[in-house]
């Protein structure tokens, strides 16, 4: 069987799915990372932001963490769709709270979500930069333009909203990943889940901090 | 146990054939013993419908003890109803108290058709067995049954797994109608024992391919399958298939049928 | 006398062997040609369809179950005997023979029965090579436990589903037929009638339940592997599906029935706790290894169990038999079961219950786990907790299984069991090679009379089931093929198939043209306490003799007052339900028939007028050692035919058990 057949089968979906998505969780903890540099200092994250923007490698990875990014919500809207359409008929009694989590259910509504406060996001800030980097008007005053925007609470509030939507995608997204790559057996699942119910708390925690600290001028 | 005797409201889903729409009848049964079994309610139920020369209700049901796998019935949006790992025909009336309303819908999804009522056929889980839920051994081709020393863990472990009835109240609860958690209970149970190794990588991909053919959903680990379970087959089978059919797909084994 | 039972001749150790050396082959190019239709898909149904798909027969199955994985062998709980002697504790071939014999109270066949413990082993070695999970001891290998009846530990298991995990073990190996086309399986399928051509199964009808047509099949033979028929009592722990109707088909086309009056009652089931009961839940009998059962020596003691002193409890199965105790066989266990009822020990509401108590092997277990995990002077709420974790983890499920349907805690309080019909013993008669006297039409499992006499030990259906399917059908039946090579497969129209078609269409339109007042259900249930009451536990000349006109009358008001709703063309379990009621109501006849004639008790039949002063069976063996053949002349009119039973080894005693 040929690797594309291997990945076109509902579990090599999933697959798509889990790979994808742990590149993207891996891209939030640079994110992150950098983002908190805003509380060490403008300098320090001033520094790392020309690195993300100028460094050819991290360039050619931005390109693949978009075709992954694409690949995620292409493949996740498709599974969706599928899906929801192999139940013809709906229950009329609907008890799953009693038996799942409503955010496991809700991946897609989430991941919705997410596609649109990513849209508003690289718009926002990483668009206009890579288009005066390309336009030949160099890179853009990021900080600054954080500071001006998070003035807004509109924004501010689309932000936690966002974060918010990503904490509970990554609750139910962490632990899946694992899953699907069949590594979440007896002896490691808890330790999974654990871990993953952290990290989508902590993760957006900080995003979250960012634009309220602007915002109730929390950094100088 | 001290009993008691009840009156109930029924609504429970009518249907003549997988072509008709169907459609809730209400029914009100009365004196219902808290002993009864809800089967037993259901049998009340349709000896009253029979006096009144009514067409009785068709539900599935044979053992009666739990393990056949053939009742099946979503009880108030439950597989099985309400309580833990255990099937339709072992739920019994107590727990339920005079005047409560009960709504009692069939197996839905696309791949376990109505044929009548309650009643689905799921002749789609035979057709997955038979993709590779097996171990190819002939009669007569066995040696000793000790020559084959089983660590007890992997053993118990296996009779897990194969302790599923094949009822489909994994299906019936995922809200993607996946039967991933059926599959998976058998690649579990074979993996697991060293006689399953030779076919592993096939059966896997062979099973999988199959339960897409029939029209299930693909599995999200949403983990409704494992709460709903009369069985309590725990989802870690569906990561071991995941491991196997990553193990299947990183060695490229070439693709066998049967 | 009609019947040849074909045993081959020969010392009784050689005989299978010969008979598998000197018995006649189809070539495989011959074999695709062949066309053979199996009934049932129990153990003995899947398993002979799996492997006569291996051999390359072309094979179709039929069952009345959404799928063949649903039959009811797969609520057998205990386990499955053979003849490993991996225990080192004395066992072997004729040990088992030997056992089962007696078991059976010397009225099962020598030849038969050593054969069935001669491939007892092989079983075994054929499910662990398909994946049966059987229970295993730490060093990796199989583990054992005892039954009722014998003293060895031969009886392998998988916790309290080996009927579940071996039946599976069988689907498996039928699917994987079915997937290399070998097979072609019908399910939810019911045989309604068997279609003989000169004299020989030719085919069979069967109805589509879903869609209601009838359907023709040709086979060169047909395989009855239908179970068997302790429904005709209503409440039984079979499954509410199980049905004579094959078996009486091919009884009423010239199949003789063997012994019909041998039921097993099975001492540990669940009691009857109302009138709407639909059936009756088995306790596995692996229960009676640790559990000990007692009434009160006062006579209507109310108390709760758990407050009546040691002393006054009554252990009267181990007070009456020593040396087998709690582990005595069924009948016998039964038998004291009712005696102390009858007498006015009973407990429970109904007073129709015995206490199976696990609280002395809580407190034993719970010492032994105690010393393993090195606690010295363990408090008793520690034992205790102890040994609920090693009882829990041998009988786990069917303690669950009891607090779901009584409501009662079993490791707290004793279990109320009581007995119930579980098993037949007779069915259609076969010979050596399992063929009924219908030339081409054969019964495998708990649907022939062969193995058991007149009472079945414990963990032994599943033993014959499988031994019969995978073991002695694959020979036997290409004996009789072997000379059917030449014929061609027989079109469907041919006009015995019009013909059974037809009688099966007109009885389906006579039973919904009554349109009388009463439900099956509610015939079911009345023919039910006659069974129940007039030839169940004990039965005497009286009681049988105004049961067969009980159930002449009852008979006649069926097919002048029931009433099934719907049309025949749709998917109608009550038109289902009514023909299988119908022969049921004719199979109770022949049973009280049966019973009546044999003036005698043995095993599962106990005549009142025949007993010991102790309240043990008494056989007749100048008169009875005999199997009861009867031959069908039309309806109330039946001929015994005998099977005179010879014991060229075992030496027929009184059984003792004390």
């Amino acid at each position: 069987m040929s690797w594309k057949n291997y990945f076109s089968t509902s579990v090599g979906k999933k697959i798509q799915m889990s790979l994808t998505g742990l590149f993207l969780i891996t891209f939030l903890i640079v994110h992150c990372y950098i983002n908190s540099l805003v509380w060490v200092s403008k300098e320090a994250y001033e520094a790392a932001a020309h690195f993300m923007g100028t460094n050819m490698i991290i360039h050619i990875i931005e390109v693949g963490l978009f075709a992954f990014l694409i690949l995620h919500t292409v493949q996740g809207l498709n599974l969706f769709l599928k899906n929801k359409s192999k139940r013809g008929s709906r229950y009329a009694v609907n008890a799953s709270n009693k038996n799942s989590k409503w955010y496991s259910r809700s991946m897609g509504i989430l991941g919705s979500l997410l596609l649109i406060f990513l849209v508003l996001h690289t718009s926002a800030f990483w668009a206009p930069n890579r288009f005066s980097q390309i336009t030949g008007g160099g890179e853009l005053d990021l900080y600054h333009m954080m500071k001006e925007a998070f003035q807004n609470p509109v924004v501010v509030i689309i932000y936690i909203l966002g974060c918010i939507a990503l904490s509970w995608h990554l609750v139910h997204g962490f632990f899946s990943a694992f899953q699907t790559l069949g590594l979440a057996t007896n002896k490691y699942k808890s330790l999974i889940k654990s871990v993953g119910v952290g990290f989508a708390i902590i993760v957006p925690f900080i995003f979250i901090m960012m634009p309220l600290s602007f915002y109730f001028g929390w950094i100088s | 146990m001290e009993h008691y005797n009840m009156n109930l409201t029924l609504k429970v889903w009518r249907q003549r054939n997988s072509k008709d729409t169907g459609h809730f009848d209400t029914f009100q049964v009365k004196d219902i013993s808290s002993e009864m079994s809800f089967l037993e309610m259901f049998d009340v139920l349709n000896e009253q419908l029979v006096s009144e020369g009514k067409e009785p209700i068709a539900f599935d049901h044979d053992c009666r003890e739990g393990i056949c796998g053939m009742c099946s019935m979503v009880i108030d949006g439950q597989p099985h109803g309400p309580w833990g790992q255990t099937t339709t025909c072992q739920l019994h009336m107590r727990h339920y108290k005079d005047g409560d309303t009960i709504t009692v819908e069939p197996f839905r999804a696309n791949a376990f058709p109505v044929i009548k009522d309650l009643v689905v056929d799921r002749t789609s889980f035979d057709r997955i067995i038979q993709a590779g839920g097996y171990i190819s051994v002939n009669t007569g081709n066995a040696v000793d049954a000790n020559s084959l020393p089983i660590e007890k863990h992997d053993a118990d472990e296996a009779f897990a797994a194969a302790a599923c009835i094949g009822c489909g109240a994994c299906v019936a609860a995922c809200p993607n109608a996946s039967a991933m958690l059926f599959t998976s209970a058998k690649v579990s149970h074979l993996a697991l024992l060293p006689q399953g190794d030779p076919e592993r990588k096939t059966r896997v991909v062979n099973m999988v391919e199959q339960l897409d053919k029939e029209g299930f959903g693909g599995c999200t680990n949403i983990g409704a399958c494992e709460a709903e379970c009369p069985k309590g087959i725990s989802i870690e089978n569906i990561a071991r298939l995941n491991r196997e059919y990553v193990g299947a797909m990183l060695d490229g084994g070439s693709k066998n049928t049967i | 006398m009609t019947l040849n039972s074909k045993i081959p001749s020969g010392d009784l150790n050689a005989k299978w062997e010969t008979y598998k050396s000197t018995c006649k082959l189809v070539n495989p190019a011959n074999k695709r040609h062949l066309d053979v239709i199996v009934i049932g898909t129990g153990l003995a149904g899947a398993s002979a369809a799996a492997s006569l798909g291996e051999m390359g027969y072309k094979v179709k199955t039929f069952c009345f179950q959404d799928s063949p994985r649903r039959a009811h062998s797969i609520a057998a709980q205990g386990g499955i005997n053979a003849a490993k002697n991996y225990q080192n504790d004395g066992d072997s071939t004729y040990r088992l023979f030997y056992d089962t014999i007696k078991g059976g109270d010397y009225r099962a066949r020598e030849a038969n029965v050593h054969r069935l413990a001669e491939v007892s082993a092989n079983i075994i070695d054929q499910c662990v090579a398909q994946g049966v999970p059987f229970a295993r001891e730490y060093g990796g290998l199989l583990s054992n436990r005892s039954f009722g009846g014998v003293q060895v530990q031969r009886t392998f298991y998988a916790a309290g589903q080996t009927g579940q995990q071996l039946l599976i073990g069988a689907y498996q190996a039928l699917e994987r037929q079915v997937a290399l086309g070998n097979v072609t399986q019908y399910s939810r399928h019911e045989m309604l009638e068997v279609v003989k051509i000169d004299g020989k199964a030719r085919g069979i009808i069967a109805r589509n339940l879903v869609t209601g047509e009838l359907e023709r099949h040709f086979g060169h033979a047909v395989l009855l592997c239908t179970g068997g028929y302790g429904n005709v009592f209503y409440l039984s722990t079979n499954a509410m599906g199980s049905n004579v109707t094959a078996a009486w088909k091919a009884h009423k086309k010239g199949a003789h029935f063997g012994n019909p009056c041998y039921t097993q009652i099975h001492p540990t089931c669940i009691p009857v706790s109302g009138d709407h009961q639909s059936k009756l839940t088995l306790m596995s009998e692996s229960l009676r290894n640790d559990g000990r059962i007692w009434v009160p020596k006062a006579k209507g003691d109310d108390r709760k169990a758990n407050d009546i002193p040691e002393e006054e409890r009554d252990y009267y199965l181990e007070r009456r038999y020593p040396a087998f105790g709690n582990l005595v066989p069924r009948d016998v266990a039964s038998r004291a079961a009712k005696e102390r009822c009858d007498a006015g020990y009973g407990v429970g509401a109904s007073k129709q219950a015995v206490y199976l108590d696990y609280s002395s092997a809580i407190i034993r277990y719970g010492k032994s786990e105690a010393n393993k995990l090195g606690i010295n002077n363990p408090s008793d709420a520690q034992v205790k907790e102890l040994g609920k974790g090693v009882v829990e983890a041998k009988y786990g499920n069917l303690f669950e299984m009891y607090e779901k349907i009584t409501g009662e805690n079993p490791y707290e309080v004793p279990m109320r069991i009581y007995p119930a019909v579980h098993y037949t013993m007779g069915g259609l008669w076969v010979d050596y090679e399992l063929m009924t006297s219908v030339e081409g039409l054969y019964a495998l499992g708990e649907a022939n009379f062969s193995d058991h006499g007149a009472n079945r030990l414990g963990a032994s259906a599943l033993m014959q089931g499988l031994a019969d399917g995978y073991f002695v059908i694959p020979y036997t039946l290409g004996n009789y093929l072997a000379d059917e090579i030449r014929t061609k497969a027989i079109p469907t129209d041919h006009e015995a198939f019009v013909e059974a078609e037809k009688s099966v269409n007109d009885r389906i339109t006579k039973l919904l043209s009554i349109k009388g007042k009463e439900s099956v259900e509610s015939f079911h249930k009345r023919l039910g306490k006659i069974m129940w009451n007039k030839c169940g536990m004990a039965r005497n000349e009286q009681g049988l003799k105004e049961a067969i006109t009980e159930i002449q009358a009852l008979r006649k008001e069926f097919w002048e007052n029931v009433f099934v709703p719907g049309s025949a063309d749709e998917y109608n379990p009550e038109l289902d339900k009514a023909g299988r009621v119908a022969d049921f109501l004719e199979l109770g006849e022949l049973m009280c028939i049966d019973a009546l004639n044999r003036n005698e008790s043995c095993g599962g039949h106990f005549r009142e007028e025949y007993q010991t002063e102790e309240g043990e069976a008494m056989r007749q063996d100048d008169k009875y050692m005999y199997v009861a053949a009867w031959k069908y002349n039309g309806e109330s009119n039946f001929e015994l035919e005998k099977e005179d039973l010879n014991y060229d080894v075992v030496k027929p005693t009184q059984r003792s058990y004390k």
